[in-house]
């Protein structure tokens, strides 16, 4: 962004900032302290707690909401302030219970820091207190309203960046403020005490229960022990856990984590990770991330035999098969294991990914996408074609909402399987439920309506007679009138691309399609990986379509099974229980740290057998292909991290390599609808597979996934079939943000062969049968 | 300080008296007159007088000096910081210790270590705790900062045994409930001060 920089004096120090920032974020960037409880970045100002309190240019305001100036002057604490400050500490900690001894958050409890902070040793007010209640408001979520400050941050962060909007303040039945008080205390503080003397936070649908997506977001961010992780309630001190930084392996975002350890138990010197942190100023997680981590592999041994009989079965093997739940060095492993022995390299995940970034790269000449999500934040418009947001990628999603509440955006979103969840993340989108295949149309449309015209081929422009919106499924009358106002002041335009489109008989074609988007608009454009590290086997791997001979799966079934989840014949480490890097969605390679012990092998000791090892499984990191963007560098000099300025610190960035540039030529468009009941792989929220799968506090069940509608017609069980590539037995299972009639079936679990069902498409024709 | 006055010993003025001793005999016939002159005078008897009359006091007069250790203990200083001792609320008889982590946050040598969790009446449950009496320094840091008065020293020095593991956890610590009406509270490190009342500023209440 080339925005002009402006300059404010923040208590006699310069700072150079964007205009209309805000001041908070000014002083935070330049390692200046204001006190602010509510506030959070990426979130909208709510002023709830009115600490960060500041006098610009000689008059009160709030550093949170308060936009730069240039020439401003600030000044963040006068004896005024203060005293306000202090006040609205006495004031939350009118009734606070005295259960520090207790809380889960004693020790990093922002109510206890700003007390202290301030030096609050007397209390001047009083009220009578209310009963509040605790509530269990989901699987994973524990409310304690006693705790609670209302500073409206879980509320904030679940409407601004999760997009539930599952929580709200409600009426909590306290007595009223004594009028005088109007008048004998701080202003601020009064109105603070006024607010919260009138609020608890409640589920928004009015039950007990918040059927949200369970993301554990609005726990991370209370400042207090208010809401917490209900399996983590009293099992540890926060200060007793060790913090081990991370990424999260989940899925293709990789986001930046915290494992926090500790022993197991005092009987059990094991250490055992009890719960994962982020730093939810700059990163947010969902629920696979945060509460799917407890999937290592314990008892892994060190067998020398084994390890001689893996080795050998590898270099004989005809196939290795293996899915994105890699790191990039063992994915260069198995591809100099390729190299060598001329073993096949066999991922469903990835292979079509592989494909379609190829002939995007041919179109576009250049390797990578242009953009990255982290760009993203900064648009009002943005475009989803070709993913389930609400499962594939949780950050893509996030983002997606963000932008909505915050850019006042707006956002039109492409897929077959309706939601009800998207449409409600802000008053300008627009959805197209259009027929599973027809991608081509919606990539169509948004040339039509943004590109270039000049720019496109004629084979493309051809096409745009074509009544397009109709074909999508709109309503092509009022099309017009809400497009445009949709368009009202935007101005810049971002387009995410999802898995639908490299699983699709015409992926080809998608990909030229993107490319032409990408130079004929104005559009940002990334895709989604369509699993955790699939960006980084997609780039590192030469992968073979079909499998041959005998099959050593990694971490899938095979005829030898080398397994991270402790059920194959030789054991390696799970992504939390070694180093190594991914490539993630923003094309940054991120380190993995190790937060448990692994006493069994490694692929780096197969390696080592077979006379192709380094000495350590980080040693291959300098080794990552830099024809395809890795850079050459140590795993140790990497960093991890954000900086006070939001800026994202971790591993490094891959070039987009230029690559030789073909004419583009599309071939014919699809026009095979799909018929009868449709089938649609996809994942629940929350699991990606079957290391989410392990972890205790994922519930959620392999099984068909549909409306509430279909799920009622459905039955208990079915039997899908897919005519020659086989069929499946599943359970079916509700979920009450599908709509309409396309059914959803996962492939977490590697062991069911969900995409060799599927083959090279997300779609398929199936017969249902009830069992 | 330099290293004049490192040297300046500045021992004031000593008065020494030199002992009037008969020079120490240095022929074979000396020393033999020196032993027999000795012996005669019974020199031995005067330094054990006081011995022996003690002797005959205590064993025939029912005076007795020493302390018949182990069958019977000297009272220690209520300051002394041996063995742990859990406390129990007296009204409820409910363990004192709240699981709050302080003490083993605050130990030194890392010997304490519990297990806390949810209870059924939501409350926190401290389940198991222990402390590794291996490595304790006694040091009493556990006790002054126990916000509960749950941990405390008690006067239990005897610690030789065939496992210090034998009166590490919990129960072992813990006050016996049957002698719950006998548990005095300890006056030592991180006890209430007698003045506690003059340094607190109320809190206002509105009931
Ligand atoms: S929320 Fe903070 S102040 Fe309140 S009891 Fe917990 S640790 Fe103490
Ligand atoms: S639950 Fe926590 S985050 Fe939510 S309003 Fe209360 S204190 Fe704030
Ligand atoms: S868990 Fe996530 S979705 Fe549910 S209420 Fe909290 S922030 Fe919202
Ligand atoms: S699963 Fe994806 S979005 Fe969720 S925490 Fe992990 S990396 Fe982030
Ligand atoms: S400091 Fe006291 S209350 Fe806290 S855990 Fe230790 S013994 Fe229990
Ligand atoms: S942080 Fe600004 S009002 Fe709360």
């Amino acid at each position: 962004m080339s925005e002009n920089l402006i300059t404010v004096t923040i208590d006699g120090i310069e700072c150079k900032a964007k205009e209309g920032e805000y001041l908070l974020n000014i002083a935070r960037a330049n390692d200046i302290f204001i006190p602010a409880i509510c506030y959070l970045t990426r979130c909208s100002p709510t002023l709830a707690c009115r600490i960060c309190l500041v006098e610009a240019d000689g008059k009160r305001v709030y550093a949170c909401n308060a936009k730069a100036k240039d020439g401003m002057n600030i000044v963040t604490q006068t004896e005024e302030i203060l005293e306000e400050r202090k006040a609205i500490m006495q004031v939350y900690d009118v009734n606070h219970p005295l259960q520090c001894g207790v809380c889960d958050q004693h020790g990093e409890c922002e109510l206890q820091n700003y007390t202290l902070e301030l030096a609050i040793d007397t209390q001047e007010y009083a009220i009578a207190d209310t009963k509040r209640e605790v509530k269990d408001w989901s699987s994973v979520l524990h409310y304690d309203a006693g705790l609670c400050i209302v500073c409206e941050r879980c509320v904030t962060v679940c409407k601004d960046m999760i997009g539930d909007a599952a929580i709200k303040t409600g009426p909590r039945g306290g007595d009223k403020l004594d009028k005088e008080l109007k008048e004998s205390m701080p202003k601020d503080a009064y109105a603070m005490w006024n607010k919260l003397q009138k609020s608890i936070i409640v589920p928004s649908n009015g039950t007990d229960h918040t059927n949200c997506s369970d993301c554990g977001e609005c726990t991370a961010v209370c400042p207090v022990g208010a809401l917490t992780e209900r399996d983590f309630i009293y099992k540890a001190n926060p200060w007793d856990l060790r913090e081990v930084p991370s990424a999260c392996a989940h899925c293709s975002s990789a986001c930046h984590i915290y494992y926090e350890t500790r022993s197991e138990s005092i009987s059990n010197p094991e250490e055992k990770i009890f719960r994962v942190k982020n730093e939810w100023n700059y990163q947010t997680l969902c629920g696979a991330g945060r509460f799917g981590y407890d999937y290592e592999n314990r008892d892994a041994k060190r067998d020398p035999d084994a390890l001689v009989r893996a080795a050998e079965t590898v270099k004989s093997a005809g196939t290795i098969k293996f899915n994105s739940m890699i790191t990039n060095e063992e994915a260069l492993m198995l591809q100099t294991i390729k190299e060598k022995f001329g073993v096949k390299l066999v991922n469903n995940e990835v292979k079509p990914f592989q494909e379609f970034l190829k002939h995007y790269a041919k179109a576009a000449g250049h390797m990578l996408y242009k953009d990255s999500f982290a760009d993203m934040r900064e648009c009002d418009f943005i475009i989803s074609v070709g993913s389930k947001l609400r499962n594939d990628n949780p950050a893509a999603r996030y983002l997606f909402n963000n932008i909505q509440k915050m850019n006042k955006g707006a956002g039109i979103y492409f897929h077959p399987v309706g939601d009800t969840l998207i449409p409600t993340f802000g008053k300008s989108i627009m959805t197209f439920e259009h027929k599973p295949h027809d991608e081509e149309y919606a990539l169509l449309l948004i040339l039509k309506l943004f590109g270039d015209h000049e720019k496109l081929p004629e084979s493309v422009k051809e096409k745009f007679n074509e009544d397009l919106v109709a074909r999508l499924g709109g309503d092509s009358e009022s099309f017009e009138a809400t497009f445009e106002k949709m368009m009202k002041k935007k101005e810049s335009f971002a387009l995410m691309v999802g898995e639908d489109l490299y699983y699709h008989p015409k992926a080809a074609n998608l990909a030229k399609l993107v490319a032409l988007v990408e130079e004929s608009t104005e559009f940002k454009v990334a895709f989604i990986p369509p699993k955790s590290n699939a960006l980084g086997v997609a780039l590192i791997c030469d992968l073979d379509q079909e499998c041959e001979g005998v099959v050593v799966g990694y971490n899938e079934p095979g005829d030898f099974k080398i397994s991270a989840l402790g059920d194959g014949e030789f054991d390696i480490p799970a992504m939390n229980q070694q180093e190594g890097t991914i490539t993630n969605m923003n094309k940054r390679v991120v380190v993995l740290n190790a937060a448990l012990d692994y006493n069994g092998y490694t692929l780096n000791d197969i390696m080592n057998k077979l006379g192709l090892g380094e000495s350590l499984t980080v040693d291959w990191t300098s080794k990552l292909p830099l024809n395809k963007g890795y850079q050459v560098a140590r795993f140790d000099d990497l960093p991890d991290g954000f900086k006070n300025d939001m800026s994202e610190n971790r591993g490094y960035l891959l070039a987009n390599l230029s690559v030789e540039r073909e004419e583009i030529e599309l071939e014919e468009f699809n026009e095979k609808a799909l018929e009868g009941d449709i089938a649609y792989r996809c994942n629940p929220q929350r699991q990606f597979n079957d290391f989410s799968d392990k972890a205790h506090q994922i519930f959620e069940k392999f099984a068909l996934y549909a409306s509430p509608e279909r799920a009622e017609e459905l039955g208990e069980r079915v039997r899908v079939d897919f005519g020659e590539s086989g069929a499946i037995e599943l359970p079916v299972e509700v979920d009450e943000r599908i709509s309409g009639e396309i059914v959803e079936v996962p492939d977490f679990k590697s062991a069911y062969g969900v995409y060799d069902l599927f083959g090279q498409n997300r779609y398929a024709e199936v017969k249902i049968t009830k069992v | 300080m330099d290293l004049e006055n490192l040297k300046d010993r500045n021992i004031g003025e000593q008065k020494y008296r030199m002992l009037d001793l008969e020079p120490t005999p240095t022929t074979g016939w000396g020393k033999f007159k020196r032993v027999l002159r000795r012996s005669v005078k019974l020199e031995l008897l005067v330094g054990l007088k006081v011995t022996i009359r003690e002797m005959f006091k205590a064993l025939f007069m029912g005076e007795m000096h020493t302390v018949k250790y182990p069958f019977e203990k000297l009272p220690i200083s209520p300051r002394y910081r041996a063995i742990h001792e859990m406390k129990r609320l007296l009204e409820s008889g409910h363990y004192r210790c709240i699981g709050c982590g302080l003490c083993e946050k605050i130990c030194i040598s890392d010997c304490i270590r519990m297990d806390t969790r949810y209870d059924e009446n939501q409350r926190k449950e401290v389940s198991e705790y222990t402390i590794n009496f291996g490595r304790c320094i006694f040091c009493g840091y556990c006790a002054e900062v126990c916000p509960e008065l749950a941990i405390v020293h008690g006067g239990r020095y005897e610690t030789a045994s065939e496992q210090r593991a034998s009166f590490s956890l919990f129960e072992d610590m813990l006050t016996p409930i049957d002698k719950l009406k006998e548990q005095k509270e300890y006056p030592g490190f991180g006890a209430v001060s007698p003045n506690a009342d003059e340094n607190i500023k109320p809190t206002p209440l509105a009931y």
